[in-house]
């Protein structure tokens, strides 16, 4: 097969993907659960461990850091259990990512209405 | 015999449900959106479906990476939501149609879609927005889930999905049950959550696409997964659902109403109502 063409800022979630952040996709799938969530705030060190974190996915957790979770194989509907728990929503991860403000983002996404209609 | 009376199809986004339990419809940021669905719901409330198939994609509330289905149909007697993590409220279950699931899991197999089946099966906010959209003052159809993978990829072609939106309407119209049927797609449009790329929007295609709905159901068909993921968004891919809902109430439609809004959170809203001709 020949290697696709690559698409700015965007990983596809393929099979090394989902194979490298199997664990923490894994612990944040467990979040769909109010008592796990419950026991992962009252200790996270003590709940990665227990699905078996790598270093690079604990670091990323312990740092809220939306870019290198993915990057350690997260896959944002997964991850998006784990924003909940901090009460952060789809705008905040987007500005997170892009290195704008909250603000900034939502404008910009306002702004998207000024695009063509036609192709 | 069964009828297949359209398709109805619309973006899913979470917030949408916050929206609709705090009673904020009418609220500038939302009106936009909800007023979108008016023409659609009197239509439903004209034609009152007994059975709607609901074509969506988990976002890991029933289906994790351990096993993931690139097709799966619900066979239950009812589908429960929970609240995946940000407590959504949980609803009243959803009524199931087991004799059409079944109909439609038979003939899906018999032409060779190797699909999962569940009895037990959560449904999240792709399958239980719609409904609350589309019959917002309850009493709403019998339904039957069909899962797309749109989480891990290798997704299923668009091709793929049309075929299996094809062979889902055999089966509905073969079906000899006395019912009238509605196909629902639901996703979309573009929008991307996740990277640098997160808040992509492609409005004149997402325009595109709708137009093609009406007029020419499987142009999108003509794209591979990446070239939709490039021209869409990683989550723009959920397209899919409205491919095989369409696909699903074939031959030649009109247009009951569409509405079109940018943004609902970090998405291109769509909403789509077709009956069949």
């Amino acid at each position: 097969m020949s290697a696709l063409r690559e698409i700015f800022g965007t990983t596809p979630f393929d099979g090394a993907m989902a194979q490298r952040g199997y664990a923490l996709n894994k612990m944040c799938f467990s979040f769909n659960n109010a008592a796990n969530r419950a026991a992962f705030r009252a200790d996270e060190e003590a709940y990665m461990l227990a699905y078996g974190l790598n270093g690079e996915q604990a670091k990323a957790i312990r740092a809220r850091d939306v870019l290198g979770l993915l990057t350690a194989g997260g896959n944002v509907y997964y991850l998006a259990k784990f924003a909940g728990i901090l009460g952060l929503d789809v705008q905040d991860l987007g500005a997170a990512q892009t290195g704008m403000s909250k603000e900034a983002f939502k404008a910009r996404l306002v702004a998207q209405n000024e695009q063509p209609e036609t192709m | 015999m069964a009828r297949i009376i359209g398709a109805l199809a619309t973006s899913h986004i979470p917030a949408i449900g916050g929206a609709i339990a705090k009673g904020l419809e009418q609220d500038p940021y939302w009106k936009p959106f909800f007023d979108g669905f008016g023409p659609a719901r009197d239509w439903i409330g004209r034609e009152k479906p007994d059975v709607a198939i609901v074509f969506y994609n988990d976002h890991g509330l029933n289906f994790f990476l351990d096993k993931m289905p690139t097709f799966a149909v619900g066979a239950a007697p009812e589908y429960r939501n929970d609240d995946e993590g940000w407590g959504i409220p949980t609803l009243p279950p959803f009524k199931g149609a087991p004799d059409l699931s079944w109909a439609i899991i038979n003939h899906l197999v018999e032409r060779e879609f190797d699909i999962v089946t569940c009895q037990e099966m959560l449904v999240d906010h792709a399958f239980t927005l719609p409904i609350k959209l589309f019959w917002p003052e309850g009493g709403g159809p019998l339904t039957v889930p069909v899962c797309i993978n749109t989480v891990q990829f290798p997704l299923p072609s668009a091709r793929r999905c049309v075929g299996l939106g094809r062979a889902v309407g055999e089966a509905v119209a073969a079906w000899d049950g006395d019912k009238k049927v509605v196909m629902i797609g639901s996703g979309g449009l573009s929008h991307q959550l996740d990277g640098q790329r997160a808040g992509f929007i492609n409005k004149p295609f997402d325009l595109k696409f709708m137009q093609s709905m009406v007029d020419e159901p499987e142009w999108a068909a003509q794209y591979s997964i990446h070239e939709l993921v490039e021209k869409t968004g990683t989550q723009g891919i959920e397209l899919l659902n409205w491919l095989a809902a369409r696909a699903a109430a074939p031959g030649p439609v009109h247009k009951v109403h569409s509405n079109y809004h940018i943004p609902i959170s970090n998405t291109a809203a769509g909403m789509l109502a077709l009956e069949a001709a």
